[in-house]
């Protein structure tokens, strides 16, 4: 009884320190701070979750976290700031597996309530739609599946019949496992369809919106930490659990308003293809090499760089911090403008940019350089195409009319670099393009860059 | 009884969490999510129970399961939160270096 005194109040202080993290992140300056706060709560509740009476032996316990230590260390250690939205999706599907695991043992093990049993289910159900749901996230952005499956929405005729057929059966065994808790038939049923239906959740969603499904997940994986937390009756998986599962909902809030759609129309319609386009875009694509693009970089005052997931594909972000740096020596004043969706998760292109040692304060919003976009002399898209379209603003019938988007169109000379005339994961035309004062600047984004940074210093 | 006062919680930390989130501005939202990530893997208190459980193997079974992968997700998502973090500078800091 004290120790679970002991316990509980110390679960109290790793709250508070979970919060203080969160307030902490309001700023990059305090921002690591807060993250060493939150971890410090997090060893502590770990620690003394020891003393708890019903433990017996400790060798499992150390086995399996020692394991988990090094493993995560490693993965922690090794990975390429390139590949940060898969790891963070495989994170939220390991987060939800555990939960899931810790569920599922708890309902196996112990005799519980109805109410309890019903908990353990929705946890459960949670858990297993994180989890399958972030592994084909993973899959899709890293492309390890198949190229039907690789980036693109996989939309079926009667899907939705088929989803509406999961539904009814995971509510079915949902019932008879609430009947009876212990039929281990029952349970693999409800586990085997929850975690097919993750799958179908993910699979019809495209590359494009990997940002709201990647913020979704980890709302989920929270979720599923507090749905055991109920279970369990612990109050710190509940608060920890919820101020993930907060996270990620305003996450997905922002993605979605950045995108102009609705929740339901990203996670349920797939990307429909408009056919009838009516729009007529005028004008024809002038392309610039290089060397001449050179002399407008050297000629400008004031330089605007929008990143795309382009800048990511192309590993170009350190040749740009590069010419950023020869910018600056030649008098020009540099800065970023990064859409909430550019990229394929949320802050994407700023860990980027951040790797490649471009300062914080560089890297403006949406919000901040639309309004002085007259005043830059050069604006440079380097692998964005649908967050830099002024069709979203000035052509009623467009797929993304209404879309926030980055008005590069307005600057006084713009360079958009890119391989080809591919349209963008939208599937629609760019009237960007085809402005008087676009030229296109074909090839791949870091061997323009290079090619721009070794005449500057010629 | 015990689940109102255990809803009470919730709520009031989803409310909580609305407050404080908010407030991380846009450039921070990757360390963020990873932040949370490592968050979630609060799932390791309750494991840790099951695992340290030695009369009942499934639930020692399953309980190490759950340690192992929560502490995936405890130190992988702290590190690399750190990781990220630790490059993002200011102006001075940078040449300062």
């Amino acid at each position: 009884m004290q120790n679970e005194f002991i316990i509980n109040g110390v679960y109290v202080l790793s709250a508070v320190m979970f919060i203080l993290g969160l307030k902490l992140l309001s700023h990059p300056s305090t921002a690591r701070k807060g993250n060493l706060t939150s971890a410090t709560g997090m060893l502590l509740a770990i620690v003394i979750t020891l003393i708890d009476q019903n433990i017996i032996g400790y060798e499992w316990i150390a086995v399996g976290l020692v394991a988990g230590a090094v493993v995560g260390a490693v993965v922690a250690k090794r990975v390429e700031f390139t590949s940060m939205p898969e790891l963070v999706s495989l994170l939220n599907g390991i987060g939800g597996l555990s939960s899931l695991v810790v569920s599922v043992a708890m309902l196996v093990t112990v005799e519980v309530d109805l109410s309890i049993v019903m908990l353990l289910l929705i946890a459960i159900l949670i858990g297993s739609v994180t989890f399958s749901g972030s592994f084909i996230a993973w899959s899709k952005l890293s492309g390890n599946l198949s190229t039907i499956i690789k980036g693109r929405p996989m939309v079926f005729k009667g899907q939705a019949f088929v989803n509406m057929i999961i539904i009814f059966a995971i509510l079915a065994f949902g019932i008879l496992l609430a009947i009876t808790p212990s039929n281990p038939h029952f349970l693999h049923a409800f586990l085997a369809l929850s975690v097919i239906f993750g799958i179908m959740l993910v699979i019809p969603i495209g590359g494009a919106d990997m940002p709201v499904v990647i913020s979704l997940l980890n709302s989920y994986s929270g979720l599923a930490a507090c749905g055991a937390g109920l279970a369990l009756d612990n109050n710190l998986l509940i608060v920890a659990g919820a101020l993930v599962g907060a996270s990620g909902i305003i996450l997905t809030s922002v993605m979605c308003k950045a995108m102009n759609r609705s929740l339901s129309n990203v996670l349920f319609s797939g990307f429909q293809t408009v056919s009838t386009q009516e729009m007529k875009i005028e004008g024809e694509v002038k392309s610039i090499s290089s060397e001449d693009a050179y002399y407008v970089f050297e000629a400008a005052q004031s330089v605007l760089i929008i990143p795309g997931y382009g800048m990511a594909v192309a590993q170009a972000q350190h040749a740009m911090k590069e010419l950023q740096t020869l910018l600056e020596e030649n008098g020009a004043e540099v800065v970023y403008g990064i859409h909430p969706v550019a990229g394929r998760m949320p802050g994407h292109m700023n860990v980027l940019l951040a790797e490649a040692d471009v300062p914080y304060e560089l890297l403006l919003e949406m919000d901040e350089v639309n309004p002085r976009m007259e005043s830059y002399d050069l604006a440079v898209v380097i692998g964005a195409n649908d967050v830099v379209n002024p069709a979203a603003r000035e052509m009623k019938g467009s797929p993304i009319y209404g879309m926030p988007v980055i008005n590069a169109d307005l600057a006084k000379n713009v360079f958009v670099l890119k391989r080809g005339m591919a349209s963008g994961f939208a599937g629609i035309d760019n009237p960007l393009f085809f402005k008087e004062n676009t030229r296109m600047v074909f090839g791949d984004a870091k061997d323009t860059l290079n090619s721009v940074i070794r005449q500057f210093s010629d | 009884m015990s689940f109102i006062y255990l809803s009470m919680i919730l709520i009031l930390s989803i409310f909580l969490g609305f407050e404080l989130i908010r407030k991380v501005p846009a450039t921070l939202h990757t360390p963020l999510m990873s932040g949370a990530n490592a968050v979630s893997g609060i799932t390791l208190v309750g494991a840790i129970v099951f695992a340290g459980n030695d009369n009942n193997l499934w639930a020692q079974v399953l309980g190490t399961t759950a340690v192992f992968l929560a502490a995936i997700n405890v130190v992988g998502g702290y590190l690399v939160t750190d990781r990220m973090l630790s490059k993002f500078k200011t102006k001075e800091k940078q040449n300062a270096k």
